[in-house]
C-alpha cells in the first residue's frame, strides 16, 4: 500500500451485506444449538435447542434460495468462478509478503471482489459445505417421513455423522474467515466494508483479463478492442 | 463447462429447497386444533370419555331374593345366578377364574395355577389356601378344586360396593363365619353382612380391583410399583386420569370388559394387537393411551409426535413409579430362616416397610423409582418351573419381547424386581417351595426346612426335584403403565438425550445427544483447533514483523 492513494469504493450492495450478516447470525445460532443437541454442553436446554435449531435451519434453507436467485439474476455468480491464475502469488503473499508489508497482489474491485484464494474457498463453502449441511440437516429433520418418501434406505447415524462433520467444517471456516478479516490495510477495514459497503482500495489498479468474465456474445468485441 | 456445472448445481440446490418446502405441510399434516391451548390428543380423549352418566334399571336392594338369609358366599352366588344365568359360565372362561393364560393351550400350564414362576412367593402350587384369598371364587384349597362349580364364583369381591366384604387371608377365598384375628397382620376379620353386601352390587370400582391388585405379592405395593393402595383415592398429581380432583376414572374405564373378559395383557398376549384409536374402530377397547389420545396427540409440529412410533407414551409420561407408597425392588429368599433368640423375627427398614422376615428373607423397598427401559411389543415372555436355566448368571424369569427392528415394539418403562430364590442344582430348574401350611405339612413357614418345603412344593406342582438345591439370582419385569403424571412433570428430553441418561443402556440405534462419533469428533476438533493455532501464529507473525518495521 506504500505510496498508492486509497480510494473509498462502494463494494458491497445492501442485499449482499444483509445476506452476509443474516447468514452470520443463522450459522452462529445453528452452531451453538447444534453442538448442544450433540451433547457438548447445556445452554438453552435440550428441547429449546432442538426447536431453535430446527426453526433456524429451515429458515436458512429458505433464505438460501433467495441468495441463489440473487446470484443467478444479478450475475454475481461470476465472482465465484474459480481460477488458478495468480493463485500462487496470493498464497505467496499470505505466507511471506504480508509480513513484509507488501501490497495485496489482487486488490478488490467491484467487478472482482474475491481473490483466487477466496474464490476457491467461498465456492467450496457455498457449493459444497453449506449444501451438504442443508441437505443432511433437512434429511435429519425429516427423519420420521423417510419411509413415506421412499428414503428408508438412509441411515440416521450416517446422516448425523455427515451433519456433525460438516458443522466442524463450518466452525473451522468461521475461525479462518474471521481471522482473514483482519488482514486488510487496517485491522477492521474488511469488517467496516461488510457493514457500510465502502472499502478503501488502492487507486488505479486495473482489472486483469481473468478477472473479467464476459458474456459469450461480447467476447469477440472485447478481444478486438481491449478495455482501457 | 464450469458455467454449466455451476448452473446445474445451483438448480439442484434450489430444487431441493422447493421440494423441502413442499414437503413441510405433508410431513406435518396433523389434526386441526380446536382449542389453541390444548393438545389435540387431549381434546380427542375428552370427547371419547365425556359421557360419565352411567344409568341402571335395577335396584338390587329391592330384589326379593336378596332379602333371603345367607350363610356363605356360594349361597349369594346362587341368588345372583338366578337372574344372571350366564354370568358364571362367562366368568369360568376368564383368567380371573382359571389363573391360566387363556390364549395358550391349557397343557402348557402358563399361569399362576400352572408352572409359571415369579420371584415373590414363587408359585401357587401347594400354597392354595393362602394365595387363593385373591381368587374370585370360594374354596380353592388344593388341586381338587372343581373349576366347573358355578356357585363357587365370588361375584361380591368385584361387585359389592359397601367396602366391608373381606375374604380371610388364609380362607381359600372364603370370608370368616365368626370374627377372627389374622396373625399375619393382627387384624380382626368380620363375617360380612351378606344381605347388605349382596344388595350393594354395582360396576367394579378402583377399590374392588384394588382388593387384590394393590396387594399382589402379599402386601401393599409389593409387586407392581405402579399399582398400590395409593390409587384407591389418588389425586391428579399421582394419576391424571384416576385423580379424584380430575377425571376420577375407575380401572374399568380403560380396562373395558366383554363377557367378563377384562381388557389387558395376559403373559405373552399383548393387551392390544393393533394400534387403533376409537376413530378408526369405535368398538376397540380403551386399553391403550392411543385408543383415546391418537398416535399424534401433541400439538402439531411438536417433536414428541415424532417419537410415538418408537417411544411409548408411558416412557415420558410416567417419570417415576411408586410415587406415594414404596414398592419392593428386591427379595432375597436365601437369607430366610435366621432367628433371634431361637425365634423367627421381622425387622422394619426404610419407608416403614419390612426389611427382613425370617419366613421370607431380606427385602429392599424403594420410592420414586425411575423405571428401566426396554423395547416392548406388548408381549412378555417367561420361563416356567420346567425350563432349564443357567445358574452361573442371573436368570431372567420373564422379559419384554421386542427389539429395535420389531415395528410393533416401542421403548417402554419397566419395574425390574430382583430376586434370589431356590433352584435345583441337578435338574437346573427353578423350584417351587411349599410355603404355607400347618406344622407337619412340610411348609417352610411352619418348619423352616427348605429341602422339605421344596420337595412338597414340587410334588404339588407335579414336577421332579433332585433334592439338591441352592439359590440363584433372578429378575422379573412389570410394565409400568399406571401413575400417569400431569404433563408438567413429563420426563425432559435431556433425561434420555444424554450420555448418562435413562436410555444409556439401550443399544442398537443412534440417538442424538447420547451417542457420538469418536473419530469424527477427534478429526473435527483437530480441524478447528488446527485452524485456530494456524491463524494465531499468522497473526503473531504480523504483529512481530510490523513492530520491527516501526522500531
Amino acid at each position: 500500500m506504500t505510496g498508492k492513494k486509497m480510494v473509498n469504493t462502494y463494494l458491497y450492495t445492501r442485499y449482499e451485506r444483509f445476506w452476509h450478516w443474516l447468514q452470520t447470525a443463522l450459522i452462529t445460532i445453528l452452531l451453538v444449538t447444534g453442538f448442544e443437541v450433540d451433547g457438548l454442553y447445556t445452554l438453552l436446554g435440550y428441547k429449546m435447542a432442538v426447536e431453535v435449531h430446527n426453526f433456524v435451519g429451515l429458515g436458512w434453507l429458505i433464505a438460501f434460495a433467495f441468495f441463489v436467485f440473487w446470484l443467478l439474476t444479478t450475475g454475481e455468480w461470476k465472482q465465484y468462478v474459480p481460477t488458478t491464475k495468480k493463485m500462487f502469488t496470493v498464497i505467496h503473499y499470505y505466507m511471506l509478503g504480508i509480513f513484509r508489508g507488501d501490497p495485496h497482489p489482487v486488490p478488490k474491485r467491484k467487478e472482482a471482489k474475491h481473490n483466487p484464494l477466496q474464490r476457491i474457498a467461498y465456492l467450496s463453502v457455498a457449493m459444497f459445505l453449506l449444501p451438504v449441511q442443508m441437505i443432511s440437516g433437512f434429511l435429519y429433520w425429516s427423519y420420521n417421513s423417510w419411509a413415506a418418501w421412499g428414503l428408508d434406505w438412509l441411515s440416521l447415524p450416517v446422516v448425523a455423522a455427515i451433519h456433525i462433520l460438516g458443522a466442524f467444517g463450518v466452525l473451522s471456516f468461521l475461525v479462518g474467515h474471521i481471522y482473514m478479516t483482519t488482514t486488510g490495510h487496517t485491522i477492521f477495514a474488511h469488517i467496516r466494508a461488510m457493514i457500510t459497503g465502502w472499502e478503501e482500495i488502492p487507486e488505479g489498479v486495473e482489472l486483469e483479463d481473468w478477472e473479467k468474465r464476459r458474456r459469450k456474445g461480447r467476447q469477440a468485441a472485447d478481444s478486438e478492442a481491449p478495455s482501457a | 463447462m464450469k458455467r454449466l456445472a455451476f448452473f446445474i448445481s445451483a438448480w439442484a440446490c434450489a430444487a431441493t429447497m422447493l421440494l423441502g418446502l413442499a414437503g413441510i405441510p405433508t410431513a406435518r399434516a396433523q389434526l386441526e386444533v380446536l382449542d389453541e391451548n390444548q393438545a389435540p390428543g387431549r381434546t380427542m380423549a375428552q370427547q371419547a370419555t365425556k359421557e360419565r352418566q352411567i344409568w341402571i334399571t335395577a335396584d338390587h336392594s329391592r330384589h326379593a331374593i336378596l332379602q333371603n338369609e345367607f350363610k356363605s358366599g356360594p349361597e349369594v352366588t346362587k341368588a345372583c345366578l338366578s337372574c344372571h344365568e350366564l354370568a358364571a359360565g362367562q366368568f369360568h372362561k376368564t383368567i380371573h377364574w382359571t389363573w391360566l393364560d387363556p390364549n395358550v393351550p391349557a397343557g402348557e400350564r402358563i399361569g399362576k395355577a400352572g408352572h409359571s414362576i415369579n420371584n415373590f412367593c414363587i408359585n401357587l402350587n401347594g400354597n392354595e389356601p393362602r394365595c387363593t384369598s385373591c381368587h374370585a371364587g370360594y374354596g380353592w384349597r388344593d388341586s381338587s378344586f372343581n373349576f366347573n362349580d358355578e356357585a363357587a364364583v365370588d361375584c361380591l369381591v368385584c361387585h359389592e360396593q359397601t367396602g366391608t366384604y373381606k375374604k380371610f387371608p388364609t380362607g381359600a377365598g372364603h370370608p370368616v363365619q365368626t370374627p377372627t384375628v389374622f396373625k399375619g397382620n393382627n387384624k380382626t376379620y368380620n363375617p360380612p353382612d351378606w344381605n347388605k353386601v349382596a344388595q350393594s352390587v354395582g360396576r367394579p370400582t378402583r377399590t374392588n380391583c384394588g382388593t387384590c391388585h394393590f396387594y399382589g405379592g402379599g402386601g401393599d405395593g409389593v409387586k407392581h410399583g405402579d399399582i398400590d393402595s395409593s390409587l384407591a383415592k389418588p389425586n391428579k398429581a399421582l394419576d391424571v386420569h384416576m385423580g379424584l380432583d380430575g377425571q376420577d376414572f375407575d380401572c374399568v374405564r380403560c380396562h373395558t370388559t366383554t363377557l367378563h373378559n377384562i381388557a389387558g395383557r395376559t403373559y405373552a398376549t399383548p393387551a392390544a394387537t393393533s394400534r387403533k384409536s376409537l376413530i378408526e374402530d369405535d368398538l376397540a377397547s380403551k386399553i391403550m393411551c392411543e385408543s383415546c389420545h391418537s398416535s399424534t396427540p401433541h400439538k402439531p409440529g411438536i417433536k414428541a409426535n415424532d417419537h410415538t412410533d418408537k417411544v411409548a407414551c408411558q416412557s415420558c409420561h410416567i417419570p417415576e413409579f411408586a410415587r406415594v407408597n414404596a414398592t419392593k425392588m428386591a427379595w432375597d429368599w436365601s437369607k430366610a430362616g435366621q432367628k433371634k433368640d431361637g425365634k423367627p423375627y421381622a425387622a422394619k427398614g426404610p419407608h416403614g416397610k419390612p426389611s427382613y422376615d425370617s419366613k421370607k428373607g431380606e427385602f429392599r423397598w424403594e420410592k420414586d423409582v425411575k423405571p428401566a427401559y426396554f423395547w416392548f411389543n406388548g408381549a412378555i415372555n417367561a420361563i416356567t418351573a420346567r425350563d432349564t436355566i443357567d445358574p452361573s448368571q442371573p436368570v431372567a424369569i420373564n422379559w419384554p419381547a421386542g427389539s429395535r427392528d420389531d415395528e410393533n415394539a416401542r421403548i417402554f418403562p419397566f419395574k425390574v424386581h430382583e430376586g434370589k430364590q431356590p433352584y435345583d442344582k441337578i435338574n437346573k430348574t427353578l423350584l417351587i417351595p411349599k410355603l404355607f401350611g400347618p406344622k407337619g405339612s412340610g411348609a417352610y413357614w411352619a418348619e423352616y426346612d427348605w429341602k422339605k418345603a421344596l420337595d412338597k412344593g414340587m410334588q404339588a406342582a407335579g414336577l421332579s426335584f433332585s433334592g439338591e438345591y441352592d439359590f440363584v439370582e433372578t429378575s422379573y419385569v412389570f410394565p409400568i403403565t399406571h401413575m400417569v403424571a400431569p404433563k408438567e412433570n413429563v420426563v425432559a428430553c435431556i433425561e434420555c438425550h444424554s450420555t448418562e441418561g435413562r436410555l444409556a443402556s439401550l443399544a442398537g440405534f443412534y440417538m442424538p445427544g447420547r451417542d457420538d462419533f469418536k473419530t469424527i469428533n477427534v478429526f473435527g476438533w483437530i480441524l478447528v483447533l488446527g485452524t485456530l493455532v494456524a491463524v494465531t501464529f499468522h497473526g503473531l507473525g504480523r504483529v512481530i514483523s510490523s513492530s520491527r518495521k516501526e522500531g
